[in-house]
């Protein structure tokens, strides 16, 4: 562990990417603060005027707003919007403070409960063995036959708008690669001289699967988790960018983009006027999803037996 | 090797049904009633509670779980997936309609995937560690993070926005005139490219190839990006085996060993990840299409999503999922015909 540890703080690209994460860290943790909420749902993001257009950076609260705050009772703790506003008058730069705490949700939350999942059936398959690995593994083979982002999206049109459907997509059909992974490092393990004689002890399954063997297999598999939680956050922008996704509003970076989308051309004459619309979501998006792609490819590398010493 | 393939294609209906029966479990999460709507084509039925029961009783849509799914099996069987109020056609007769473009875009999209991936995959991996290696390394991790919607945002905003070269849509509106509506103009393909050729109008192909330029980049990049990655481990992994020792102190040359006695063998790791690639596009399409309003199926399953149209989705999400099963298929035996090892086991 403390290798690894050596290895991911002396590695350049992973060093930067470590640094990453702590600046979204701080952000989602510091939230508040930094982008002080105005209704009793932070995650609702507040509009600033009621302009279908984008407006510039620096762009002021309408006296329309206040007024409609001022009735509201709420108090105005935001008098511009730094990084100009999204169609329909939404500020950006409050849409992705909080949406760092959306995505890191979405991120985490739907690859540790895939992971479970995965992890479970994986090793259920590779320890029994026979019929029920065949089985299982064809189920696992079924799910891998629909394409992942088709998939999520039929799901989640079925089961209707909003975060958590589209997290239950993600995990539902998020799980099969963990369990395709851990059956293979079990099957390997299981033929292990500490398995047989904790099998020779007497020891029930169950115990050899959680106490002997996950902790020499899981590892591969938590590799593989840090660079899916980029994905995911991908795949769950890209749903909420086709409209499928977060409900209107809710501080999610997809949506941020998709607001962007009409306006991507410009006018005509002025072809970069909207620039900071998609400017400002994408980098979020892209360094989030860099910064766990930097250290889940070193990990990756670190891990690979055949480039051991390589490094 | 043929007892591999006739084993191959034999399973393949077994996953058919499975995922036409996962399919169906999803199907199973509507009521009847909506359930019911996927299959109109005149919302006015739905007053109307006799004609209403009479629908739900041609699809079976009340019956228990397993005999339903019987009968939408048969349904299926029949090409009968619904009506799609998207499209304003018969969900079947949409997706034909679409389909052509979409294996236009993925087709071309596949040869530059396949030959910029392998070849900058050999490149990194014979120039292990030195600047040109972590610098396609670090533009491949790049290509990585960036999402396919804003990737394809950024080529239409600059060859669109600012330099006004590649638009989007299939085809201008002066082209669209003469090879939708003129007599003239045949259909042989339904692949916009090739049939302008074969009228001999060069200027249509001009017109579609520009249309095509974004969502192509858009869709492979991703791809190229990862075959990349793999061509380079899998090419670094030979590189040290001992029979490239041997060659390089029989003193072969250095590009005889790279391409002759190296690179074949790092291929076959490569060939089913190219295949994987080819098949993840699949996906890549609903996004690529929305971006560039290309009009395949990916972009009519979109608008189908956003619009609750639930027939035109699962009729969509059947079709991938039909054309990944057979995808894996060929992957699965080319790789058998590659690696003699594969059919010994």
């Amino acid at each position: 562990m403390n290798r690894i540890i050596k290895k991911l703080l002396s590695n350049t690209t992973s060093l930067i990417g470590l640094i990453l994460l702590f600046v979204f860290v701080i952000i989602a943790i510091f939230a508040p603060i930094i982008a002080p909420p105005l209704f009793s749902d932070p995650y609702q993001i507040p509009r600033m005027s009621w302009d279908t257009e984008p407006q510039p950076p620096g762009f002021p609260i309408s006296d329309d707003m206040i007024f409609v705050y001022e009735s509201m009772g709420e108090p105005i703790t935001r008098d511009k919007a730094i990084f100009g506003t999204a169609q329909g008058g939404y500020d950006i730069f409050y849409g992705l403070i909080w949406g760092t705490r959306t995505a890191f949700r979405i991120g985490i939350v739907t690859v540790v409960f895939s992971m479970l999942i995965g992890v479970i059936l994986g090793s259920i398959a590779a320890y029994f063995g026979g019929w029920l690995d065949e089985l299982l593994m064809r189920i696992t083979d079924i799910f891998l036959s629909i394409p992942f982002l088709v998939a999520a999206m039929v799901l989640t049109t079925i089961l209707g708008r909003g975060l958590d459907k589209v997290m239950i997509a993600l995990v539902f059909f998020g799980w099969m690669g963990y369990a395709r992974v851990i059956r293979g490092s079990i099957l390997c393990a299981k033929e292990d001289v500490y398995v047989m004689a904790a099998r020779a002890l007497g020891v029930k399954d169950y115990s050899i699967i959680v106490r002997h063997l996950l902790p020499n297999t899981i590892f591969p598999v938590m590799v593989q988790a840090s660079m899916n939680i980029g994905s995911m956050v991908i795949t769950a922008a890209a749903l909420s960018f086709l409209g499928v996704g977060a409900p209107l509003g809710y501080a999610d970076w997809g949506q941020m983009v998709s607001f962007a989308r009409n306006w991507i051309i410009g006018s005509p004459g002025n072809a970069g006027e909207y620039w900071y619309a998609v400017f400002f979501p994408g980098i979020f998006i892209v360094l989030f999803v860099l910064s766990w792609n930097l250290v889940g490819d070193t990990l990756r590398d670190i891990m690979d037996p055949r480039l051991r010493g390589e490094l | 090797m043929l007892s591999y393939i006739i084993r191959r294609i034999l399973i393949l209906p077994l996953i058919l049904l499975g995922v036409t029966f996962l399919i169906f479990c999803l199907f199973s999460l509507l009521s009847p009633m909506e359930r019911l709507a996927t299959y109109i084509n005149d919302p006015s039925v739905l007053k109307n509670p006799q004609s209403a029961q009479r629908l739900i009783d041609k699809y079976h849509l009340d019956e228990p779980f397993p005999t339903g799914y019987v009968h939408w099996l048969k349904s299926l069987l029949r090409f009968d997936f619904g009506w799609s109020p998207t499209a304003n056609q018969p969900v079947w007769d949409a997706i034909m309609q679409r389909l052509p473009a979409t294996m236009e875009l993925v087709l071309y999209s596949i040869i530059p995937v396949i030959l910029v991936g392998i070849w900058l995959g050999v490149i990194s991996a014979v120039h292990h560690n030195d600047m040109l290696d972590q610098f396609i390394r670090v533009t491949a991790i790049i290509g990585w993070s960036l999402p396919t919607f804003i990737f394809g945002l950024l080529i239409l905003f600059i060859f669109y926005g600012i330099l006004g070269w590649l638009p989007p849509g299939r085809l201008s509106t002066w082209a669209q005139y003469i090879v939708y509506a003129e007599e003239g103009f045949k259909n042989y393909t339904y692949f916009i490219t090739i049939d302008s050729l074969l009228n001999g109008r060069i200027d249509i192909f001009w017109d579609a190839l520009k249309h095509l330029i974004g969502p192509i980049i858009t869709l492979s990049y991703i791809s190229w990006a990862y075959l990349l990655r793999i061509t380079r481990s899998s090419m670094l992994e030979t590189l040290r085996k001992d029979y490239i020792r041997t060659a390089r102190s029989k003193g072969v040359d250095e590009k005889t060993v790279i391409h002759q006695h190296a690179r074949k063998n790092a291929m076959i790791p490569v060939v089913t990840v190219a295949g994987m690639m080819i098949i993840r596009m699949l996906g890549g399409v609903v996004i690529t299409e929305t971006v560039f309003t290309y009009p395949g199926l990916g972009f009519w399953a979109a608008s189908s999503a956003q619009q609750l149209d639930y027939g035109s989705i699962i009729g969509f999400a059947l079709l991938f999922a039909f054309l990944m099963v057979v995808g894996n298929l060929i992957v699965d035996v080319s790789y058998a015909l590659i690696d003699p090892r594969v059919r010994l086991e």
